[in-house]
Parts: structure tokens; sequence; C-alpha cells
């Protein structure tokens, strides 16, 4: 949607830098998927509650429902588009398939972005710090214990790939 | 769930954020991290004509000691807060509950002077600021004033901001090596607002009398609530399990929280009581002199 008050904007997402026309008012999860056909960053409640559109913001994770497009000028989004390199999936992405850490997967693309950044802070998570950083991203299908198993797995993973 | 329409600034320092303000007055909004403001924005609770992001004052994110005091930018995530070597060491209880805002990836934005400026009644940066007296900066084009966080404060998202002025930072005493401290928080869901939550440092003499506490409990009125009354009535005394519970149940009787039909009043009365004494045994345990 562009108005008279579109501003010209210049944004980088997963590397690539995009030239966009954008009235102020549109939030970063519009953007990425209607202008930049990024769907795989899921719109659940659009208040910041459920986590599905998390985001990074210059590697740290953030709702994009909460960031307004024009703000990323000067800042670098990925999405789960860029998480893994090509048809290989991260060790993450491994844990989560091989655990049963997902059924319809609307939040996963937010659990996987949050945790891909969270494990780089904090490589050898307790089960109770998983559970404090997984309760920002709602679930209806799992129960979320299977999600817990596969973090701790992918960590594990990381940690060992680590060392080599 | 889209926002209004709203013209877009974004100031690269703090002076021309407050000539900004000076311009539109009450039609400018600040956003700083947007974890509250942005559901206000896509919810069209609020409709400001002008938004002008913050987000480039680092001059503002910073965490530092200046005699005797922390310092505090108004733009530092509570991410930091909660992760600072610095501060777990320096002011432990604003530590320890910053790391209970919201979830992981709310800390990464969300800042300590959105928190307070937001003024919900439930939220941690409030509360602590008033239990430890904490100082806010106030600046506006025509210069700075410093408010007591507890005159700051005055209602239901209400804050002593005049028109065209903005908090710059904060300032926390800092807490003594010797000092105990504990946060607790009740709520229904991990990471939502507190349906209570008391914030408490205290210090005892070799004795175990108690010769200095803080008590502050958050989400059962307007704004959070000193206890200073029953804070001077215990010192002096022995901080025993006896004199614990006397004063959780001080605490509960001291507050009158409104009727609700999800939360009725007695029992966040029952909350405060039981999250008092729990604090009060976890900030003794803290001091290094477990009775």
């Amino acid at each position: 949607m562009t108005t008279a008050e579109a501003k010209s904007v210049s944004i980088v997402v997963n590397d690539e830098t995009y030239d966009l026309m954008l009235d102020p008012r549109r939030l970063l999860s519009d953007v990425l998927r209607e202008d930049l056909h990024l769907t795989g960053t899921h719109v659940g409640c659009e208040h910041g509650v459920c986590g599905a559109c998390t985001i990074l913001i210059d590697g740290r994770p953030a709702r994009a429902c909460l960031t307004f497009a024009v703000q990323m000028e000067g800042h670098e989004v990925t999405t789960i588009e860029a998480v893994s390199d090509g048809a290989e999936l991260t060790p993450l992405q491994q844990a989560l398939h091989q655990e049963h850490g997902l059924q319809c997967g609307f939040c996963t693309a937010g659990i996987i972005m949050t945790f891909e950044a969270y494990l780089q802070e904090n490589p050898d998570p307790s089960e109770a710090e998983i559970r404090d950083v997984l309760s920002g991203n709602l679930c209806r299908c799992t129960g979320y214990q299977n999600i817990v198993s596969a973090v701790s797995k992918a960590a594990a993973v990381m940690r060992e790939r680590g060392r080599e | 769930m889209k926002p209004a329409s709203f013209t877009y600034h974004r100031p690269g320092s703090v002076a021309e954020a407050l000539k900004i303000l000076a311009r539109y007055g009450e039609g400018a909004k600040l956003l700083a991290g947007g974890q509250s403001l942005g559901p206000m924005l896509n919810m069209r609770l609020a409709r400001p004509e002008h938004l002008v992001d913050l987000n480039d004052l680092i001059e503002l994110d910073y965490v530092r000691e200046v005699s005797g005091m922390i310092e505090i930018g108004a733009l530092t995530r509570h991410h930091r807060l909660a992760s600072s070597a610095e501060l777990k060491w320096s002011c432990p209880l604003l530590s320890q509950a910053a790391a209970t805002i919201g979830h992981y990836a709310i800390r990464q934005r969300g800042t300590v002077a959105g928190s307070l400026v937001h003024a919900d009644p439930a939220a941690q940066i409030p509360l602590i600021a008033v239990t430890l007296g904490a100082e806010v900066v106030v600046q506006s084009s025509k210069g700075s004033r410093v408010v007591p966080a507890a005159d700051f404060l005055q209602s239901i998202m209400t804050v002593d901001l005049k028109e065209a002025e903005m908090v710059t930072g904060l300032r926390f005493p800092m807490q003594g090596p010797d000092e105990g401290w504990a946060f607790e928080i009740f709520s229904r869901r991990h990471g939502d607002f507190a349906m209570a939550s008391v914030a408490a440092t205290l210090s005892l003499d070799g004795s175990g009398v108690l010769s200095a506490l803080r008590l502050g409990l958050g989400g059962v009125g307007p704004v959070p609530l000193r206890m200073q009354e029953i804070e001077a009535g215990a010192l002096g005394a022995v901080l025993d399990d006896a004199l614990i519970k006397r004063l959780a149940r001080q605490a509960a009787d001291a507050i009158e929280p409104e009727e609700d039909a999800l939360v009725p009043a007695v029992f966040r009365k029952e909350l405060i009581e039981t999250l008092t004494a729990r604090a009060l045994r976890h900030a003794v345990s803290k001091t290094g002199r477990v009775q």
C-alpha cells in the first residue's frame, strides 16, 4: 500500500538490500510477507504476545509486528528464510524434526529465530532456562515438551560441533 | 490491528528529539522499544500524529556508576539490565526483576524508561524504582529536572511528564554488599504482568537485628507502593520467622486492591502476604547471615 506519505526506505533483509516506498505505519511483519514475499515469518496476534513473527534485528530476536519497517533502515533483518544453508537444516531445525517439536508449524519459525539467537548467547541452557525463553512463543499443538527436548538436543549438537 | 497513519521522525540526538517534541507538543509520541506502545498503536488505543523514533539515540544506552549511584540511560534495554555483570553486583534487585519482564525477545527491545513512563501498575521497573528510591532525569529543550520515582509515577499510566519533556535516564542507589534483596512475582502465565509482586532489600547486624528495610508492592494499586510505616516499625527487631509472618500480614492489611472479576481483592491480599514472606526469607538468605 502506497500513500501520499510514503517514504523511500532502504532495508537489508537476509543480506539483500531492498529499496521500497513505504507508508511509515506499515509493520515489518507485513512488509516482509507482502512486499518481499518472505512468508516464512508468520503473523499471529499482531500485538507482541504470540511470538510467531519473531525475526532478528542486528542478530537479536524481536517481534516483527511491533516494529515498523521504516525503522529498519540502517539495521540488518534476518528471517527464517536465511537460517539454513540451502536444503541442509541447522542443528535446531533438525532436532525439532527429530523430536517432533512441531505439528502445524505455525509457531515454528518464531521459535527457531528465538533460539538460534539464544543458543549463541547461552550454548548450554538448563531446562528451566529453555522454558523461560520458550514462554515468549505460543504453541497450541505440542504442549512444549518436545520443543524443550529439541532445543536441548540442538544445544548439545552445537556444542559438539563447536569442539570439532 | 494496523496502526493509524502518522508522520515518522527519526532524530539523531536528544537535542533534535526535544526540538521535535517542542514543535508538535501533544501530537507527538516517543517510540523507544515499542513493546508497550506498539500494541497500543496496532490496536489504535494510541493514534499520535507524529511518532518520534528514539532508537538512534545510542547516547542514552548506558549503565554507569557515578558517585555511589547507578545511572542508567533511558534507552537501555531490559536484556542489558538482566545480563549486566556490573549490575548484578551493584544493583542485583533491578537486574533480577528486569530478567522477568515479558519474554526474551521483548527484553531485547523494551527499554528502562519506556517501561517507567508507560507506568503499568504491575510492571517491574516502576516497582524497583519506587522500592529503591530511584530518581528520574527529565529533559526538555528548556533544561532538565530530577524527580523521585515515587513522585514521577502519579497514577495508572500517568506520570509527571509535561508537554515536550522526555526521560533521559534513571539513577538507582547502589545496593550494599551486605544487603539482602529479593523480588517475587506471581502471574498466571510465565512472563505475564504481575497479579502481585514484591521487592525487598534488608540489612541485619551481627545478631540478626534488622537495621535497614525497604519493602515495595506492585500490581495492587494504581502505582507501586513503598511500605514505609511497616519498614519503620520493624527496625531494631530480630528478623525471625514470627516477625516475617507479622510483616507479611501487615503488608496484606495495608493494601486495598480493586475488586476484579478475575482477581478478587482478597486473592491479591493473600498473594501479597505470601510473596512478602517469601521475599523477606529470600532477602535474609542473601545477606549470608541466615537465622
